[in-house]
């Protein structure tokens, strides 16, 4: 089985728990012998996972189509591999002196293809109409003001006017078209719509030109270009709900992202949810059957990971971590204030405060207020082994989200020994037993456990052995045969 | 005769290393030398050396008419000690021509000050004598970080045996009143105070290279000139500034060097006007009335007040903190911890926190090391904790900011 899949970032370029998940189910998925091409907006050619090909939307090249290509009903697509690394390869330093001159184009899936598709990414008239309005160059040779008459569907009759008299007009307009490979910034910040919509062009092309069973597409920044990927390679669209707008930002959210998020669940011919909790929220919200919604739960990629930092640990005072995205889902602002309620109890505990966020300043500026600051340490984004390091010097990890559709970390966290206190209003909580878990907004609860956590030895280390048994239970490769289910549902 | 009186201010703060939560009990080296190094041999081409010269040729070329006066911290001097010590010889040299007064400052830049007296006079004692080890000068003049001051400052310095105290002439303290007058602040009985013309003073500080600037390019002619127009009850004229005013902020190509370099003999021109030091203004000048300054006030920014080191819980806090471990420091008796805590109580370190960040903040931003307010107080905090731990200090619960 073959699946196109489209995701927004994969390790070890991520800002959030999606990137983690997505290679989690690749591995899963290879397990389970699922062939996956994955498409993140941009690579940097260090992402790997097992018989997943990632590749960037920034490396595909694509080319307008010069009228006769579109009378045809042909887009040109190629993928320019050496052209894809924002930052040099490791091999290049060690190959040799690193070459300004353009190489020549590597293999990629085709160098050239000829597909009797007349394809867009929004395959729609009116939005093929106007991404031609928006891009005049790219679409030269077409007149500009007087359109053909529109084609309805593309097997009627209309179709072949529409293309005659397109070719009709490329015998007098000929033009030479040049190869155009978009940008992608990658990540969530700057012209992130823009961003979407660009990455839907690219997948769509790139969707055409090879056959796969099913497109899977994560959250919302894909909903575009799954749609039109599994229009363009006519198969089936597994849409999989990892973080909801509504989790991001309560009932303030984003009416853009809500609507696309609206637009790929709804479309989708299944939704994989990562907890019954997020389950309820689309069917509620955006009134998707139950019986189009399955749920698959996150895992914990398998490491024999032992508390090798714990020697390396510098701190002898308890302490207590939070590690996020210091968002408003995130609920970073009851961290603070368990702590503030802990600290005149126990001044000798630390608390650490990691990762990063547009909440980030205003949790810091918060600590001072609270009288924390000799309390709270703030370390930033943590990448890599310094994860593991700061997982493994806390004594307690606190996860306390306001809305939390999954929340992998303290399956991490439980992985390497930290006993962890979680937030009901978590998915995550659905599969753990062996955690103490309290209401994100019951800060004197949440103080009270975060003190129990530290005073009671035995508590401990229930906690401790009994959560690593659990996770070392939750293993992508069960995820990965359960998704295959999911697929075969669609797929004969 | 009215005296013009220039003081210029010298500083360089110990700017901390990029310092971790993983370097907390692991590293107790907190500054980043490299950097301090890098930045004070770039002040000293582009100012110190080449601005100090040329006031040594302007006090031999007006033999003696030509009078200034410098506030070297601690800190800078220790860093001219340590990187430049030939550009502390020209320092040196001014020192004995007697046409240059050294001031008394705290050692370390600090806003001691506002939280904790005797911390405040060892600083300035230690400094005292830091200046009269390289200069050869005991101090009579005290200025405070920043100008900071109040009467409750003022009585210190008084106290100390201080004869004059600058602060800025702001118009919330003068009113209706000149800055070109001394005054006794409220409260004191023997301290005069002398106020920063502050007016003048920018117009070579901030507007000198301003092409917008309805008076710009301004000559020394000009300047002396608008001195001229001064009432000729006014006593002094007070020039202060940041030294880094010649070089630094106004690069050579605005021609600062040049406007001081013919200023002295524009201004001697006019027979009214003079040259002296604060000190030679205390001796001669008595106050004519009181002036009372409740509140600590400084010459920074447009309000003149405190919140650029000590407005935000951050600030306040993180400041609180540093303070809080003076006795546990003391009682070590180890004066190497004395003086890496010292350079700790820095008031540049709480600067850099500052989050007002759209008139005054683009300022501030210049100036800071970090790319952030948050990013300062994460420095700090990090290497107060280890600090801390260092010393045995036990937290003791909430520190309300």
């Amino acid at each position: 089985m073959r699946v196109l899949m489209l995701g927004w970032e994969f390790p070890p370029h991520i800002s959030g728990g999606l990137g983690t998940a997505c290679q989690g189910i690749c591995e899963g998925l290879a397990a389970a012998e699922v062939e996956v091409l994955f498409v993140v907006p941009k690579a940097f050619g260090d992402e790997s996972a097992p018989r997943t090909r990632v590749v960037g939307a920034n490396q595909v090249q694509w080319m307008p189509q010069s009228p006769r290509d579109a009378a045809l009903g042909v887009q040109r697509v190629r993928l320019r591999l050496d052209e894809s690394a924002a930052s040099p390869m490791p091999q290049a330093a060690a190959s040799g002196p690193r070459m300004d001159v353009p190489k020549p184009v590597r293999d990629s899936f085709v160098e050239s293809v000829w597909v009797d598709s007349p394809l867009r990414p929004y395959a729609t008239p009116s939005g093929f109409w106007s991404e031609r309005a928006g891009r005049s160059s790219g679409w030269d040779g077409l007149p500009g003001g007087s359109a053909p008459p529109l084609p309805p569907e593309r097997d009627t009759p209309g179709w072949l006017r529409w293309a005659q008299a397109l070719a009709a007009e490329a015998q007098t307009q000929e033009t030479p078209q040049d190869w155009v490979q978009d940008q992608f910034a990658g990540g969530y910040g700057g012209d992130l719509f823009d961003e979407v919509a660009r990455y839907a062009r690219v997948v769509a092309h790139l969707a055409a030109q090879e056959s796969f069973d099913l497109v899977h597409g994560h959250d919302w920044m894909t909903a575009p270009a799954a749609i039109a990927a599994a229009k363009a390679a006519d198969c089936p669209l597994v849409m999989h709900a990892h973080a909801l707008e509504r989790d991001r930002s309560g009932q303030a959210g984003d009416v853009r992202v809500q609507e696309l998020e609206r637009l790929g669940l709804t479309t989708a011919d299944l939704v994989v949810c990562v907890s019954h909790y997020t389950a309820n929220i689309v069917h509620h919200d955006y009134g998707v059957p139950r019986d189009r919604l399955r749920v698959v739960h996150n895992a914990v990629t398998q490491k024999e990971q032992q508390r090798e930092w714990h020697t390396d640990r510098t701190v002898k005072d308890p302490i207590v971590l939070f590690l996020g995205r210091v968002t408003m889902q995130k609920g970073p602002e009851y961290f603070l204030e368990a702590a503030a309620r802990v600290v005149p109890l126990r001044p000798d505990v630390t608390f650490v405060f990691s990762g990063s966020g547009d909440m980030l300043p205003r949790m810091i500026e918060y600590s001072a207020r609270l009288g924390l600051a000799e309390h709270v340490h703030f370390t930033g984004f943590l990448r890599g082994k310094d994860v593991e390091r700061i997982y493994s010097s806390a004594d307690v990890y606190v996860m306390p989200s306001v809305s939390e559709p999954f929340g992998i970390a303290p399956l991490e966290a439980m992985a390497l020994d930290v006993p962890v206190i979680l937030s009901s209003q978590s998915g995550v909580s659905e599969v753990v037993t062996h955690a103490l878990k309290v209401d994100f907004w019951d800060t004197r609860e949440l103080a009270n456990k975060i003190l129990a956590m530290l005073e009671y030895e035995p508590l401990r280390r229930d906690l401790v052995e009994s959560g690593r048994d659990e996770v070392r239970r939750m293993r992508w490769e069960l995820r990965g045969t359960h998704l295959r289910q999911v697929y075969e549902e669609l797929v004969s | 005769m009215t005296q013009v009186v220039f003081y210029f201010q010298i500083h360089q703060p110990w700017r901390l290393r990029r310092y971790t939560f993983f370097d907390i009990g692991k590293h107790d080296d907190y500054f980043d030398d490299a950097e301090n190094e890098r930045i004070l041999r770039r002040v000293v081409e582009k100012c110190y050396r080449p601005m100090t010269l040329l006031l040594e040729e302007l006090i031999e070329q007006h033999a003696g008419a030509f009078r200034c006066a410098f506030s070297i911290s601690g800190c800078a001097l220790q860093q001219l000690e340590r990187w430049s010590p030939e550009t502390l010889e020209i320092f040196q040299r001014l020192a004995k021509t007697g046409c240059v007064e050294f001031l008394a400052e705290t050692s370390h830049h600090s806003l001691a000050a506002l939280i904790d007296e005797d911390e405040f006079r060892a600083q300035v004692r230690a400094q005292h004598d830091h200046i009269e080890r390289l200069f050869g000068q005991s101090p009579t003049t005290f200025r405070n970080t920043e100008l900071i001051t109040s009467n409750q400052i003022a009585r210190l310095a008084e106290d100390m045996g201080y004869q004059a105290i600058l602060a800025e002439g702001a118009d919330h303290i003068l009113d209706w009143r000149s800055p070109h007058l001394v005054y006794r602040p409220e409260g004191c009985e023997k301290i005069r105070v002398l106020l920063r013309s502050y007016r003048l003073s920018d117009d070579i500080a901030f507007r000198f290279s301003n092409r917008a600037w309805a008076s710009w390019p301004l000559s020394a002619a000009t300047f002396a000139q608008w001195l001229g127009e001064l009432p000729t009850s006014d006593e002094f004229v007070g020039l202060f500034m940041d030294y880094e005013t010649f070089g630094e902020h106004q690069w050579e190509d605005t021609g600062i060097f040049d406007f001081m370099r013919h200023l002295p003999g524009e201004v001697l021109k006019n027979p009214r006007f003079g040259f002296a030091t604060p000190a030679e203004i205390a001796a001669k000048v008595d106050p004519v009335s009181r002036l009372d300054i409740p509140h600590p006030f400084s010459w920074a920014d447009a309000e003149r007040d405190l919140t650029a080191w000590l407005d935000n819980a951050m600030q306040r806090a993180s400041h609180r903190s540093v303070h809080g471990l003076a006795e546990a420091v003391r009682a070590t008796g180890d004066p190497e911890t004395v003086e890496t805590w010292r350079r700790m109580t820095t008031s540049d370190h709480f600067y850099y926190m500052c989050v007002k960040f759209f008139s005054d903040g683009d300022v501030h931003k210049y100036f800071s090391p970090y790319a952030t307010p948050h990013d300062a107080y994460i420095t700090l905090m990090n290497v107060l904790g280890d600090l801390r731990r260092r010393l045995g200090v036990p937290r003791e619960g909430l520190l309300v900011p």
